[in-house]
């Protein structure tokens, strides 16, 4: 985040009370992209396992939203301390911030950036679930977000984004969330894929996406949420940055669709929705790191050629065998590092930061700058989860049982399923359980 | 008594039932199925990978008729449904021991 850019805001900032509206709204923009993504996978896998998949983003909202407030922004956006994590006991249970208490250099309430974060916090881990989907535990998967977000994603968000973060300092640019999201989840769900294995039937079993409507209206739902995610990133708009910002997440995520559709027209065949949806995810994803420091046909560029690396990324699942159900690795690992590394190439050195890139006469620092925050960031998620994914297997068992799986999550694990197919009608019911009939209960209102 | 049940794409089935109605046919079931012939199904592609669907949708059209008219009931199915590209579907009749109308209990030709 802009964090510490502190020399371009105003000496003693004041509230600003636009800014303040703005950034409320930006927050609520990037947490209706967590429903949006529970669409976005909810869409992608098998009628029998819809719901859990909606649900292992939903449940998000509620364990980090929580964590955040207990522990986690303390965490990432407290004192530094050696680089690596942050700490400050006023933002325990966000209980000694003053209510116009401004945020470092900011116009901004701390509540306002501590909400703003949050959201970021939340949409992460919300991330990693498309890759296990039909196969994980809810229980498990609830263990793993909180020990995930504790262990992982606090401290990255620190080392990217904090004041005294190590990445930070280095002077690695992340705008919005290149590494410390993107890359760290698709890092994070290899990891994990590689512990717990496929599915049953990967490779042999048709598993297609069994609504594409519903992929449409996550992608359309994220797309929208974005803006607030890119452009709520500069913290205010006083300077036009927000609206730089704007602009460039909504051309690269154009560019990127269009090339995705042009690529698979070209070695498929077919102009088709689910490319359409993940073109846009992906030029989502690759404008995120880089997008306050390019320009807007800097901007095309990036999300061209992400949307052309994420479609050839999304097979090689099949050529190496690990099952990235729904493609995390292929569209938010490759697009987040596509697009952290090209601000090395696009940075134009004059919106976010004075760095730039191998185009625009900055050689190669700012490419081997980036190079380290992508892969620290990557080996660090893409181990730790590994190891968590491991120790809960070995403890509580991360994945259901087969016949579990191939009968559906929903049913065994939330006791609920997505669609009734009862016949014609809806004829044929279900019976509720005695404990739970109104007629039982009134029978017995007769009988007394 | 025969019972002539006819699998044909699903776009035919307003033609169908003209042709029956014009024919004076009363009553007819129709209900969705699926199924392949000799043309297989067709692929689809999710993010470039290619899944066959060999199961493509149909509907199932069944009439009951009295065993002077079936043959001619067969045709006038048959040419409705026609649109001499592949996967037109097949029709074929049955005999039918015994046929009764719930509401009255009447039997045979007289229930049709």
């Amino acid at each position: 985040m802009a964090s510490a850019i502190t020399t371009l805001a105003a000496d003693t900032p004041t509230l600003s009370a636009a800014n303040t509206g703005f950034m409320l709204i930006c927050s609520a923009l990037v947490m209706l992209m967590t429903p949006g993504l529970a669409f976005f996978y909810g869409g992608m896998v098998r009628v029998k396992s819809s719901l859990n998949m909606l649900m292992m983003s939903f449940v998000s909202l509620g364990i980090v939203t929580i964590l955040w407030v207990l522990y986690g922004f303390s965490l990432a956006f407290g004192t530094d301390a050696g680089s690596v994590i942050g700490w400050n006991s006023d933002y325990v249970g966000l209980s000694g911030i003053g209510l116009t208490e401004l945020w470092d250099g900011y116009t901004i309430p701390v509540y306002v950036f501590a909400v703003f974060q949050l959201m970021f916090a939340v949409i992460t881990p919300a991330l990693i679930s498309g890759a296990l989907a039909d196969r994980v535990k809810f229980s498990a998967w609830v263990l793993f977000t909180a020990l995930w977000v504790t262990v992982v994603y606090f401290p990255v968000a620190h080392w990217v984004w904090g004041a005294g973060g190590w990445l930070f300092k280095l002077g690695v640019i992340d705008f919005a969330g290149g590494t410390a999201v993107h890359i760290n989840a698709g890092a994070a769900a290899l990891g994990v894929i590689l512990v717990i294995g496929k599915r049953v039937g990967f490779k042999k079993d048709p598993m297609r996406p069994h609504s594409l409507p519903l992929v449409m209206l996550g992608a359309g739902l994220l797309w929208f949420g974005w803006f607030g995610f890119n452009a709520g990133s500069w913290l205010g708009n006083d300077d036009g940055v927000g609206a730089v910002m704007f602009v460039n997440t909504q051309v690269a995520t154009a560019a990127a669709m269009l090339a995705w559709l042009a690529y698979e027209k070209l070695r498929h065949g077919s102009f088709t929705t689910l490319g359409a949806a993940s073109g846009a995810v992906a030029g989502l994803v690759a404008i995120t790191p880089a997008g306050g420091s390019v320009s807007p046909l800097g901007a095309i560029a990036v999300g061209a050629i992400a949307g052309v690396l994420c479609a050839m990324a999304v097979g090689l699942k099949y050529r190496f065998g690990y099952d990235d159900s729904l493609d995390v690795v292929g569209v938010h690992l490759v697009g987040g590092v596509a697009g952290s590394l090209l601000v090395g190439l696009f940075a134009t050195g004059g919106v976010q930061s004075d760095a730039k890139g191998l185009f625009y006469g900055g050689g190669f620092e700012q490419l081997g700058k980036q190079a380290i925050g992508v892969f620290s960031v990557l080996a660090y998620s893409l181990v730790v989860s590994a190891i968590m994914a491991f120790l809960i297997d070995r403890t509580i068992g991360m994945r259901v049982a087969e016949d579990v799986e191939v009968s559906g999550i929903d049913q065994a694990e939330h006791a609920e399923t997505a669609y009734d197919f009862s016949g014609a009608g809806g004829g044929i019911s279900a019976r509720p359980a005695a404990s739970h009939a109104p007629v039982a209960a009134a029978n017995k209102k007769v009988d007394a | 008594m025969k019972l002539i049940t006819a699998i044909v794409k699903p776009y035919k089935l307003d033609d169908i039932k003209e042709a029956l109605q014009a024919f004076g046919v009363q009553g007819l079931t129709v209900s969705e199925a699926s199924g392949y012939g000799r043309q297989r199904g067709h692929t689809e592609v999710y993010r470039g990978a290619e899944y066959t669907v060999d199961l493509v949708p149909k509907i199932r059209i069944e009439v009951l008729a009295d065993d002077d008219e079936a043959e001619e009931l067969v045709n006038v199915i048959v040419s409705a449904a026609r649109t001499e590209k592949i996967g037109d579907g097949k029709v074929w009749s049955v005999p039918v021991d015994s046929v009764v109308r719930v509401r009255t209990g009447e039997r045979g030709a007289d229930a049709l």
